[in-house]
Order: structure tokens, then C-alpha cells, then sequence
């Protein structure tokens, strides 16, 4: 392989004249996390709306929840943050537009917003299941010590299904993390964008793209060992999984 | 609020969208999905084979590939291939590798981590008698792959893999980072061309989620059938 390889690259300054090439892949990396963090809060939230909307005996509210689960999976992530970031200012009132092309920081808020609902259907899929593998006694058991419904899922459906669920719920974040990066198509620079940037300034393709390959890595396990202690320290008794 | 829109440019551009640019996404998920089953079910009998390292490498390869984002797979590879190319052929110098052979090993390389989880799951869910009485009636290893556990553990996940394969459909559409006109990239750059975003990219929206919606119903319908035969 006639490729000039140079290691030492990451500790030469950056032409944006701000530190070394890898406080760029640093600054990506830290942007990475923080924009997976915010929309994972955002899929939790709607994703157990959506979830518990699905598990619940009306046929309307189950037919929702099918309709919004079925909006966000049939369509690309790609193409839903194009329709966030390019479609909806054009087709909200002239002035509600402008202040949403004018904010600062768009891409982010775009990405986060547009992950966190991508991931949302995912989380609501996934809930909805946990909740469906509780045996029927738990539910009648609620109901019969006379909580209401709300009560029940908050007290007994919602703690045991999230608890079930941890493992997939896991790599559903691990698949947030991975998803911003689809991000980059809206000009959000984060891992994958500082890979790029350095690789088109420095033409150090290779070493660019496994400085990023090693980050992620390093994301991947260091979320997997701690969902693992999580894991084992929720785990419900009796269950396979439980102690 | 559609008052200045023009939709008319869609119709102007159906023959560009669809034969040459949503041709190009179905021909690359189609060639993808048939190479990553191929290379999945590979991968899946190293890891069951009880060779430890073959396994070892196996199960490396597919966390590794599970770990990354699929944009950086795409990067990874776009400067990867043409090198992979150089050391194939014995060139003197990295050789030119069009969009769509690059995207195309892409998307096996990646795919085949995702199917060979399935294949394993398949493989994993045939009794374990079967493979035992196919030894007992004189099948070799390859025998007993053939004529009896691959075909049934391909039809249990069949579900599975189509439903994997519609994912990869909806994937397909991130070459756009490379500029590769696949149906997307054919929509952008009419959108970029005539200066109509929203028209363009709702109507690509709208194409995707159709495909989609009918390809999982009709994944829905199979898995039903299914159900009843076993």
C-alpha cells in the first residue's frame, strides 16, 4: 500500500488556527455525546408516551400510537432531518420560520430534535412489548387494590416493563449515538464531521478515520460496561436475567 | 401556506428521479442484501463452527461493524476501496472504483454483520436432533448445512430478513454523502437545481414512506402465514 502514513499528524496544529487536530476530533466527539444525550432524553419521553398509548385497551389510543410508530420508521433518518431542517421553516408562518432559520446553533437543535423522534418510534416498539411480556395478573392486581389506570402503569406496568426492557434499551442508544451522525448531511459537525474536516485539510484519510473508528469504540464500551452494572443492579428477581 | 409551491417540477423530473436514481437505490439494496446474506450466513457458520478462532474473528468482525456509523463505514470505504482494488489486481497504483461498486461493498460489508446475527439466531433455533440425524444418514458437514439446516433456518427468518432488508432500503439513501445520484441524491439536486427544497424532498418523503409502509405491510402478511405452517 503506497500511502504516506503519519501518526504524528494528531499533535500538529489544525488550520482553524484553534489547538491540534485532535482537539477538532475532540470537540466532535464531546458534540457527538452531547447531541445522543439530548435526543435520547427526547426519545424516552415521547417514546414512553408513545409506548404506554400502544399498550393501552382503547382502540383509538393504540391506533395512534400505530400511526406515530409507522410515521417515523417508514421514512429515512436522512430525509426526516431534511424535512426538519429544509421543509418546516418553509412551510410554517413567514415569521415563525425566519426565528427557526435564524436560531443558532440549527443543525443541533435540528439533529437532536430529529434523532430523539426517529428514536422515539423505536423506544415506543420496545415498551409497548415490555409491557405486553407482564403477566395479566399484574395489571387486574393494580386495578383490584383500586389504583386507577394512571396509577397502575406509574406504580407497577411502567417500572417492571422499563426494567425487562434495559438490554434492547441499551443498544437503542448505542443506535442514537451511531444515528447523529447522519447529522452531518445538515452541517453538523460532530465525530464523523471532524474525521472529514481533517482528513480534506490534512489528506491523512486513514489516520483521520481511525482516530473516529477508535472513539466510537471507545462510546461503545465504555456504555456497554456501565449498562452492564445497571443492568445486574435492576434486574427483577425471579426473572432469567434477575438474581 | 402551499400558496407558492410548484409541484409541477415533480412531474418534470419523474423520468430522472425514477430511472435513474430510485433504479440505482433498488439495484444497490438488492445486489447489498443478496451479498450480505451470502457473507452474513459465512459469517454466522465461523461463528458456529466450534473452531475458537475462527469464531473469535467472526464475532470481532461483527461488533466492530456494529459498533460504527454507517456514514463512517461509507467514508472508511469510499478511500479503502480503491487501495483493496490496488492489492487485488497488483496495480501499481490505487485503482478507480466507480460510486456504485464502492457503495455496493459498503453495504455488504456492513450488512453481512447485521444478517449474519440473524442467520445465527436461525441456525440456533433448529433443533438440535436434526443436524445429528443428517450425520447419522451418512451427510457430511456441508451436506447437512445444505439440505437441511440452512433452508429451514433461511425460511424462519425470512420476516426477519426482508424486515432487515427494508431497513437497508431506507440506508441506502446516506450515500448522498458521497453525491451519488441514488433516488434521494436525484431528488437534492433537482431541489438544489430549481430552488424547490420543500417540493422535492415532501415528495421524496412521500416515496420512501409508501415503498416502506406497503413492503412491511406485505412483511406483516407473510410473518402470519408463517406463523400457520409451523
Amino acid at each position: 500500500m503506497n500511502y504516506n502514513w503519519n501518526w504524528h499528524i494528531f499533535f500538529e496544529p489544525n488550520p482553524t488556527g484553534a489547538g491540534t487536530y485532535l482537539d477538532m476530533l475532540v470537540s466532535g466527539l464531546l458534540l457527538t455525546i452531547k447531541t445522543a444525550l439530548l435526543a435520547w432524553i427526547i426519545a424516552l419521553i415521547f417514546g414512553t408516551i408513545v409506548g404506554i398509548l400502544r399498550s393501552l385497551p382503547s382502540k383509538a389510543a393504540s391506533w395512534i400510537g400505530f400511526c406515530y410508530v409507522e410515521f417515523f420508521r417508514n421514512m429515512p433518518l436522512l430525509v426526516q432531518l431534511f424535512l426538519w431542517f429544509f421543509v418546516l421553516p418553509e412551510l410554517l408562518p413567514s415569521g415563525a420560520g425566519l426565528w427557526l432559520k435564524q436560531l443558532p446553533n440549527a443543525p443541533f437543535w435540528t439533529a437532536a430534535i430529529g434523532v430523539g423522534l426517529f428514536m422515539s418510534a423505536r423506544v415506543a416498539v420496545q415498551l409497548a412489548a415490555g409491557i405486553a411480556s407482564l403477566p395479566r395478573g399484574q395489571k387486574n392486581a393494580a386495578t383490584a387494590l383500586g389504583l386507577t389506570t394512571a396509577q397502575g402503569y406509574r406504580y407497577i406496568l411502567l417500572p417492571m416493563a422499563f426494567r425487562i426492557i434495559m438490554p434492547p434499551l441499551t443498544s437503542e442508544f448505542l443506535n442514537t449515538v451511531k444515528n447523529t451522525s447522519v447529522a452531518i448531511t445538515i452541517g453538523l459537525i460532530e465525530l464523523t464531521g471532524q474525521a472529514r474536516a481533517m482528513q480534506e485539510f490534512s489528506f491523512q484519510v486513514f489516520e483521520a478515520f481511525t482516530a473516529a473508528t477508535v472513539m466510537y469504540l471507545a462510546i461503545n464500551i465504555v456504555v456497554v460496561t456501565g449498562m452492564r452494572f445497571l443492568e445486574r443492579s435492576l434486574a427483577i428477581p425471579g426473572y432469567i436475567t434477575g438474581k | 401556506m402551499f400558496g407558492n409551491l410548484d409541484f409541477d417540477v415533480i412531474r418534470r423530473s419523474l423520468p430522472y428521479l425514477f430511472l435513474d436514481g430510485m433504479s440505482f437505490t433498488l439495484m444497490l439494496t438488492g445486489l447489498s442484501a443478496l451479498g450480505g446474506l451470502i457473507f452474513g450466513t459465512l459469517i454466522a457458520l465461523m461463528r458456529l463452527s466450534g473452531y475458537k478462532l475462527l469464531g473469535r474473528i467472526a464475532g470481532l468482525y461483527v461488533d466492530f461493524m456494529r459498533s460504527l456509523p454507517l456514514v463512517l463505514v461509507i467514508f472508511w470505504f469510499y478511500f479503502l476501496v480503491p487501495y483493496i482494488g490496488q492489492w487485488l489486481t497488483g496495480a501499481s497504483r490505487p485503482i478507480r472504483v466507480g460510486a456504485f461498486t464502492s457503495s455496493l461493498v459498503t453495504f455488504i460489508m456492513f450488512e453481512a454483520a447485521y444478517f449474519s446475527e440473524i442467520m445465527r439466531a436461525g441456525i440456533q433455533s433448529i433443533s438440535r436432533g436434526q443436524p445429528a440425524a443428517a450425520s447419522a444418514l451418512g451427510l457430511t458437514y456441508a451436506q447437512s448445512m445444505r439440505y437441511i439446516v440452512l433452508p429451514q433456518a433461511f425460511r424462519n427468518m425470512l420476516p426477519v430478513l426482508l424486515t432487515q432488508t427494508i431497513v437497508l432500503f431506507q440506508d441506502t439513501s446516506l450515500v448522498y454523502v458521497l453525491s451519488i445520484p441514488d433516488f434521494l441524491g436525484a431528488a437534492s439536486k433537482v431541489a438544489q437545481r430549481d430552488g424547490r427544497l420543500v417540493e422535492m424532498y415532501l415528495f421524496a418523503a412521500a416515496v420512501y414512506f409508501a415503498i416502506s409502509c406497503v413492503a412491511s405491510y406485505g412483511v406483516r402478511r407473510l410473518q402470519a402465514r408463517i406463523a400457520i405452517v409451523r
